[in-house]
């Protein structure tokens, strides 16, 4: 049974239809990463996953007992609201100072602990957030851009990062990145979103797919040589949509 | 003659007793930025004190409903469209005349208005004070109960929902403990300085504080000293309590951001 799953999934804001008909599985050691434009529905099917976002249609699974580390694609901490990492690492739960401190040398920022989370730097910021996700013991690690704001190294060592995690902890992984040859390099299968799911399969498939170009145009040809092979595979659903209007818009 | 029976231990136990509950309270409405909510929900308490004098039931009864009315549509209302300030201010002080005009039809009753907008916390009673403890009481007792619940949620609502909780139901649970502080502080401090004793306090603790529960510690330790120091103001001066009080918590304030200040430059 897979981890997660999402059946002709819906979801209209503001009288605007984000998602329709998506149909998603996740399974369990796995690693998607869900690419797409802005404005793609990305961050919306990630929030639908946790419960965070009602849906207007279609219906999720959970396995039972499914446990969820979430990273969020930013969080602003008020800066009225004092908080150490240590802090912060024993919520929702409380945590052990043993745990906390060894989540934070698996994510190689150890020590941290009495630090304010305000005076971490974008890097330390998004490991802690890792960190906490880690401290939830999760069969399904969601990250939701978990590299903005960091620099090309700073964000290839976090995606090792993550992989190492995976390898050890086992827990599937699901992404959202705008990185795309960063992090089509580290996944077993890539889904790419645009209000539905235009393609997916493994990095090589999409990245040759005509909706992936469409979507993306052919700037991204270079860093995604690595992927360009010639093969043949066929997409199930419709795309008769407009993709050059995003093109124009990206 | 039972310690109770002096009218000024009376009061420094009421004014206690309400710096308990709003100090923590007041750490969330500084932390959620919810100032004005805070002050909207403490002006529609006027409201609610005319109605329970007209329908003769207990004033406190009539304050809590009014006031987790009108809390609950500020939190109904929010996020619909309209401008959070906008809305705050025109529900705030429409509550607040609405609440006045109330009062002004109740001829009846001979009642001092400017006991209900400033407090008269020199006139708290026995009974006042069972009510105002049990009140106090409720609300650290829930903030207590859902405190974990309560920070993840102000933090950040999609890591509650990760974590397998409802923010929605930690903002009610808020909005409930909000409305049991402005219905016991009004005796103390009157509906007009409410909010003043939910976030002086926290914001005199915050330069001090590493963590959230050191805020709300420290912003306890701060509105009882304010609370005792305005009594003490009072009595010496013959100014009125209620405003005596947050004088202190004012003036503790101004210290506590020299404090920072000098931290700053250090």
């Amino acid at each position: 049974m897979s981890l997660i799953s999402a059946e002709k999934l819906g979801v209209r804001l503001g009288g605007h239809e984000v998602l329709s008909g998506v149909d998603f599985a996740i399974e369990r050691g796995e690693i998607v990463t869900i690419v797409g434009p802005n404005g793609s529905g990305k961050s919306t099917f990630l929030r639908a996953l946790i419960g965070a976002q009602p849906l207007n249609s279609g219906r999720i699974v959970r396995a039972h007992g499914l446990r969820i580390g979430y990273v969020p694609q930013r969080l602003h901490i008020d800066p009225t609201l004092p908080m150490t990492v240590a802090r912060f690492l024993s919520l929702p739960r409380r945590r052990g100072a043993a745990d906390v401190s060894r989540a934070l040398e698996r994510v190689a920022v150890p020590h941290l602990e009495g630090r304010q989370m305000a005076d971490l730097s974008g890097g330390q910021f998004q490991r802690v957030l890792l960190a906490r996700a880690l401290l939830e013991a999760p069969d399904l690690l969601i990250l939701d851009e978990a590299t903005q704001g960091l620099d090309q190294p700073g964000s290839a060592a976090f995606y090792r990062l993550i992989e190492e995690l995976r390898q050890d902890l086992g827990c599937a992984v699901l992404m959202v990145s705008h990185e795309l040859h960063v992090v089509m390099a580290a996944s077993d299968r890539v889904i790419c979103l645009n209000g539905h799911v235009c393609c997916q399969g493994t990095p090589e498939i999409v990245a040759s797919a005509p909706e992936y170009r469409a979507l993306f145009g052919t700037g991204t040809q270079g860093a995604l040589a690595l992927y360009r092979h010639d093969h043949n595979h066929s997409h199930e659903g419709d795309c008769d949509h407009a993709h050059h209007r995003h093109e124009e818009e990206a | 003659m039972s310690l109770l029976d002096d009218f000024l231990i009376r009061a420094a136990l009421a004014g206690i007793g309400v710096a308990l509950a709003a100090a923590p309270m007041g750490c969330f409405v500084v932390w959620r930025r919810m100032a004005y909510f805070g002050d909207a929900t403490a002006h529609a308490a006027i409201l609610g004190v005319a109605l329970a004098l007209a329908l003769d039931i207990p004033v406190f009864g009539g304050a809590v409903a009014v006031a987790l009315v009108m809390a609950l549509t500020v939190s109904t209302l929010s996020g619909r469209g309209y401008s959070m300030d906008t809305l705050l201010g025109v529900l705030a002080h429409s509550a607040l005349a609405f609440g006045l005009v109330a009062v002004s039809f109740l001829t009846d009753v001979r009642i001092d208005l400017m006991a209900y907008l400033f407090g008269d916390i020199l006139a708290v009673g026995h009974a006042d004070l069972a009510v105002i403890w049990s009140g106090a009481l409720l609300v650290l007792v829930l903030l207590a109960w859902r405190w974990q619940a309560l920070l993840t949620a102000t933090l950040n609502p999609d890591l509650a929902y990760a974590g397998g909780l409802d923010p929605r139901r930690e903002q009610l649970i808020l909005t409930l403990a909000l409305a049991l502080v402005v219905a016991v502080a009004i005796k103390v401090v009157g509906v007009l300085l409410i909010a003043a004793m939910l976030l002086i306090p926290a914001a005199v603790a915050r330069p001090f504080v590493r963590t959230p529960e050191q805020m709300a510690i420290g912003a306890s330790v701060s509105a009882v000293i304010s609370v005792l120091g305005g009594l003490a103001l009072s009595l010496e001066y013959d100014t009125p309590a209620g405003p005596s009080i947050v004088c202190v918590a004012a003036a503790l304030f101004v210290l506590s951001s020299l404090f920072r200040g000098i931290g700053q430059r250090a």
